[in-house]
């Protein structure tokens, strides 16, 4: 049964007392060559039982790979509590209640996924999510352009080693804007952002500068240089930051003294499981000053008429229920399911647990890129210190090594970085979070050995 | 019933423009339009120096229950702003037409302020409201 509500004696009541004769006669108006027509190639349907039984089929396919992959999306330890909580009844729902005043126990877990963000971060104020990592980015330029008041440009300064789908998603949200994305070049030798390529733009009207820690090559970037430069050259500072490196690294908010303006990034890592991609959420948190010119839902804690202390949601004449064209963003939703798990994640582990998977991962990633450049042929790329990725030179053709890793081996061996940098040929990225083995390394490593010197 | 002062002019869209002796424009919100708005909570200020027409989105004024563009009433340079409102909005709802003005404005052509409403006239567009 189709879930259509109409009944064709609706239907034809309703095109009688407009006085047309057939719906086709109703979209009469749109060129033919702008209409779908019928789509043939959807096959027919199925019932659930053989719904279920295709996708578990399909999901089988992927079997159970041994993880050395990142690249934007990371593999770590999710307590068994976590989904568990969060998929009670009472959290289990995708948006920010419209009805605040009802809903105080999921705003309260927002407000504390707001202070447990800004604290992370040490910035003053955090929103309650974005979609993603890179339409977060997205709607941090948007920010930067309109809180950057003295500058008239909307000139952005982005690092050729922010994620290149970080890049993309950009650049498809803010170029119909007039926007003008300039990329900075990244060392060679070290694979950090070029400073030195920054002194061009010296004087020149610029509104952001965007800052990755670590950068899309795993490597730790100078980032007190470059927010220290945007400051100088009245840009602002857009910082797009692993959540979990920054329990480990200097957090953006005391970047160069006085910390950058916006920081923004994936929140993944923190309580989501890799599936294909999504759906994941996007955070981002600013300094006091631009909080009215942040895109997103704000959740604050206030008094009610009694003294009593309750959850609103804040700052919402900017959100386009209210401002209609003129919102700050026409995303003024966000991923609340993804954020209570991730609200619940950090709880469980709390700064002391953060910090431990951050040290764990930077371990195993320093003794796999150990182990991996013993090997004959495997070099690393850069110089440059390394979180829990890095970017390792292969004497084989990288593609083909991956695909055979995965279909021979069931491992996903990295990255091919050379799909978005063309010039970094036969190169893999690769990363072992805390959830690698010592033995998980020697299997990857001794595979690797195999296919590329035998 | 509004305050509506009559020596100034005013606009269909609830700004007030006040032509000083020394040939400055100052503007703010009328009394109506503060009480349409509640209690205010802040207020984005234009930048001194920046260039305006006739009918340019140069502020926002922001309460709990909306945010509302503020039209420049004429064509000119913004000379200064009421910098007490990043503290203390709340005055335009207190004294709209003294401590709560937001800006003023060096008029190109000081013509432009006939073609606004009188007292009397805004009088009558408020009680058609």
């Amino acid at each position: 049964m189709p879930f259509i509500p109409h009944s064709e004696h609706d239907i034809s009541k309703m095109l009688s007392t407009i006085g047309v004769d057939s719906i086709d006669d109703l979209f009469d108006e749109i060129p033919d060559n702008l209409r779908c027509g019928e789509l043939e190639k959807i096959p027919s349907g199925m019932n659930e039982m053989e719904v279920s039984r295709l996708l578990r089929d399909k999901a089988a396919q992927d079997g159970l790979p041994l993880c050395f992959l990142g690249a934007g999306a990371y593999e770590h330890h999710i307590p068994a509590a976590v989904w568990e909580i969060t998929t009670r009844g009472e959290f289990y729902s995708a948006y920010t209640p419209y009805q605040a005043e009802a809903s105080q126990g999921t705003l309260q877990l927002l407000y504390e996924f707001q202070s447990m963000m800004a604290s992370l971060m040490a910035m003053d104020v955090s929103n309650a999510s974005l979609y993603d990592g890179a339409s977060a980015l997205a709607e941090a330029v948007l920010m930067a352009v309109r809180a950057n008041r003295k500058s008239k440009s909307r000139k952005i300064l982005m690092p050729q080693t922010i994620n290149p789908v970080y890049r993309s998603v950009t650049e498809a949200i803010v170029k119909n804007q007039a926007i003008e994305l300039i990329d900075v070049p990244y060392d060679a030798e070290t694979g950090k952002t070029d400073l030195n390529a920054l002194q061009q733009y010296m004087g020149v009207d610029i509104a952001a500068l965007v800052i990755p820690q670590p950068n899309f090559f795993g490597v730790i970037d100078d980032v007190d240089a470059l927010t220290q430069w945007a400051a100088e050259n009245g840009a602002l500072s857009i910082a797009v930051v692993n959540p979990m490196a920054m329990a480990l690294l200097k957090p953006p908010g005391e970047w160069a003294g006085a910390g950058v303006d916006i920081v923004c990034g994936e929140g993944q890592p923190l309580g989501v499981p890799l599936a294909s991609g999504g759906p994941y959420f996007g955070f981002m948190c600013c300094k006091q000053q631009h909080v009215r010119q942040m895109p997103g839902r704000i959740i604050g804690r206030t008094t009610d008429l009694d003294g009593k202390e309750g959850f609103t949601l804040t700052l919402q004449a900017r959100e386009q229920h209210i401002r209609r064209s003129k919102a700050t963003s026409n995303i003024c939703t966000n991923q609340g399911l993804l954020v209570t798990a991730a609200t619940i994640y950090m709880s469980l582990l709390g700064p002391e647990g953060l910090k431990k998977v951050g040290v764990n991962s930077h371990k195993n990633t320093q003794a796999l890129i150990k182990r991996l450049t013993a090997i004959k042929g495997v070099n690393a790329q850069f110089t440059g210190q390394t979180f829990h990725e890095c970017v390792l030179t292969v004497d084989a053709d990288a593609e083909q090594l991956i695909n055979q890793l995965a279909k021979e081996h069931h491992i996903l061996g990295g990255f091919n970085v050379a799909k978005d940098y063309p010039t970094l040929k036969n190169t893999l990225l690769v990363c072992a979070t805390e959830t690698r083995t010592e033995n998980d390394i020697e299997r990857f490593a001794n595979t690797l050995d195999q296919l590329i010197n035998s | 019933m509004s305050n509506i002062p009559d020596d100034r002019k005013y606009a269909d869209s609830h700004e007030w423009a006040l032509l000083e002796a020394d040939g400055i424009v100052r503007v703010g919100i009328t009394d109506h339009a503060q009480e349409l708005l509640g209690d205010l909570v802040f207020v984005e200020l234009p930048e001194v120096g920046q260039q305006v027409a006739k009918g340019d989105e140069c502020s926002v004024v922001e309460s709990v229950k909306a945010a509302s563009d503020i039209y420049s009433p004429v064509t000119g340079e913004i000379i200064a702003v009421n910098t007490d409102l990043e503290d203390g909005p709340e005055a335009i709802n207190d004294s709209a037409y003294e401590d709560g003005w937001i800006f003023t404005i060096r008029p190109s052509d000081v013509t432009e302020l006939d073609d606004m409403l009188d007292a009397d006239g805004y009088q009558n567009l408020t009680e058609d409201e």
